[in-house]
């Protein structure tokens, strides 16, 4: 089991080499010179080649291609992702850093409500299959899945924080501003796992161990429970692990629809703004969450099922 | 005597969209405690379906009509907390897949416990010294390793002879063997057939011994029903399907049986005469 932990690990390290390169061949692609374009972003009234020359110079885009992307690396593996082009006062790590805490309670709250409606509302599908309750719902998660999160969010801020007035519709600060933009994103990833549950569940019910837990007389919820919704809930942790990253990244829209202060919001304004090394670094920092968080649920599934767990 | 389990005109259909597929139509037959009735019939001719409908273990999708009583109580129409509590309890079932019939993600140990606690008021000891009690009788070496494993961890004869045992340890009036045999190599099966003969002497208990292997019925039934596209065939006493079978589907059975032991001889033969001049 640890060598299988630690081979993992050593797989991850090439790959996250290879998003970081990815991730740096970006700046050098911009057809614009980056050093031009930090010019004018800083609203610099005349750009000579001396001041080319000499913000490259600072910037140190006079060395070699290979050169800047190891300067780089290892400065990201001391934490130094450069400086911001819109304010070199600024460096991106504290950019990040600011507005990470936003994104994390944002990604935190949907997740949240991912698992509180769509386990039990995937369960009570599954147990009452073809009756009213799954119609219904069956229904609402058909149409939910074709609903883009910004229409939603847009048809949300109009219906529950205009018409009704009972929650804000932008900004951030409380709980309150918290619901309507962690409802908007949670909404499509509420409908895919309460679908994955439910058809997990109906597959697992017509295995012989379901058949078997009748024939020995187990109760009825104890077969659901402990066995059906165990055994379902095993093959959905790796695709829950997964979304944590793609919560994280997917709030980029609802964050503008909502005006909410997190790294979606500072990555559409440094797009904007050409502000590329935010932009290296919040696509290098999603990469990475990728890779961190599909191998701690692969070794997550490993130690939870059995047959997959290899004594060392 | 009085029947132990009693079906009469049991039919059993599929409910589709468009119409109504039957599956059973219309069997009947009965067990007396001791005896052991053996279902025989290729996949498909309903021998499972019979029990399961009977049991209360087929889906909503299924139609089940006629009476199945047991001990005189009929079944059909019982609700389900009813027919949980005769599962497991007075009514032991041995299923044909060992390796897939139990959960992988529990131990064997947990299972055993939660399927005791399901019909007794047993505290945690003497649960586990009725499991372990229930491995030595079954013949399973280290029991206390066996209660610690996972089901992938143990190889399908001892999990069939731990179906055995559970089913038994419930001291049931009825045990129903759904193939206990098809899915285990033929030395284990030697093995699983000589428990359900010593389960018959010893406990007394009536059996249902469903198989499309006519030597494995053969072993341990006193009368034998054969069921073919759900519809009986053929009943009697194992010498009587022998010698006066009476439908082509059982002659053809018997026929077959006999090629193979006509073939299993001459090899036997062939191979002594082999042999012989090289002692």
């Amino acid at each position: 089991m640890r060598r299988y932990i630690i081979r993992r690990i050593l797989l991850a390290i090439p790959l996250l080499l290879a998003i970081s390169f990815v991730c740096f061949m970006f700046i050098n692609l911009i057809p614009s010179n980056p050093a031009e374009v930090a010019l004018r972003v800083q609203q610099m009234p005349v750009i000579t080649d001396a001041a080319i020359a000499e913000m490259e110079e600072m910037l140190g885009l006079n060395k070699p291609f290979l050169v800047r992307y190891f300067d780089w690396v290892i400065g990201c593996l001391q934490g130094d992702f450069g400086i911001s082009y819109v304010n070199p006062a600024r460096t991106v790590a504290g950019e990040i850093l600011r507005s990470l805490p936003a994104t994390l309670e944002l990604a935190g709250a949907s997740f949240v409500i991912v698992l509180v409606l769509s386990i039990p509302i995937g369960f009570l599908c599954a147990v009452y299959k073809d009756g009213w309750f799954d119609r219904i719902m069956r229904g609402t998660v058909f149409v939910s899945t074709a609903m883009p999160p910004y229409w939603v969010g847009l048809l949300l801020m109009w219906g529950i924080g205009v018409k009704l007035g009972w929650l804000p519709t932008n900004g951030s600060g409380s709980w309150r501003h918290l619901i309507l933009p962690a409802f908007t994103v949670a909404l499509s990833y509420i409908s895919t796992y309460i679908r994955l549950i439910r058809n997990n569940m109906l597959e697992n019910m017509k295995q012989d161990y379901v058949l078997y837990a009748n024939v020995r007389g187990l109760p009825q919820k104890a077969i659901w429970v402990k066995h059906v919704l165990k055994n379902s809930m095993h093959t959905c942790i790796v695709a829950m692990g997964m979304s944590i990253p793609q919560l994280i990244s997917g709030t980029i829209v609802v964050e503008n629809v909502f005006s909410w202060p997190g790294l979606g919001t500072l990555c559409i304004s440094s797009i904007f703004n050409r502000d590329y090394p935010v932009i290296q670094t919040y696509v290098l920092l999603i990469g990475v969450l990728f890779v961190v968080f599909n191998l701690l649920f692969d070794i997550l599934q490993t130690v939870s099922d059995p047959r997959l767990r290899k004594e060392d | 005597m009085k029947p132990v389990l009693e079906l009469n005109q049991l039919c059993v259909s599929l409910k589709g969209r468009k119409k109504t597929k039957d599956l059973v139509k219309g069997i009947s037959f009965s067990v007396a405690p001791g005896e052991c009735l053996g279902i025989l019939g290729e996949s498909g001719s309903g021998k499972s379906m019979t029990m399961k409908a009977a049991m209360g273990l087929l889906d909503k999708n299924f139609q089940v009509s006629g009476s199945a009583k047991f001990q005189g109580d009929e079944l059909l129409g019982k609700n389900a907390e009813e027919l949980r509590k005769l599962r497991g309890g007075k009514v032991g079932m041995v299923l044909q897949n060992p390796m897939t019939s139990f959960d992988p993600l529990y131990r064997i140990g947990n299972q055993i416990s939660e399927t005791y606690a399901a019909h007794n008021q047993w505290d945690n000891e003497e649960v586990r010294e009725r499991s372990i009690n229930m491995l030595l009788k079954m013949q399973i070496r280290n029991p206390e390793e066996v209660l610690e494993k996972y089901p992938h961890q143990l190889s399908g004869g001892m999990l069939q002879r731990i179906m055995i045992g559970l089913a038994t340890s419930m001291t049931p009036e009825l045990l129903i063997a759904d193939e206990p045999t098809t899915a285990i190599d033929a030395i284990t099966q030697f093995e699983i057939l000589n428990e359900f003969l010593r389960i018959k002497e010893e406990h007394k208990v009536a059996m249902i011994f469903i198989s499309h292997d006519l030597n494995a019925i053969s072993r341990v039934a006193d009368r034998i029903v054969v069921l073919n596209q759900g519809v009986v065939v053929d009943q009697g006493e194992f010498c009587h399907i022998m010698h006066q079978a009476k439908d082509p589907y059982t002659r053809l059975l018997i026929e077959k049986r006999r090629d193979v032991m006509r073939k299993y001889r001459k090899a036997l033969e062939g191979e002594v005469s082999h042999c012989a001049p090289a002692r």
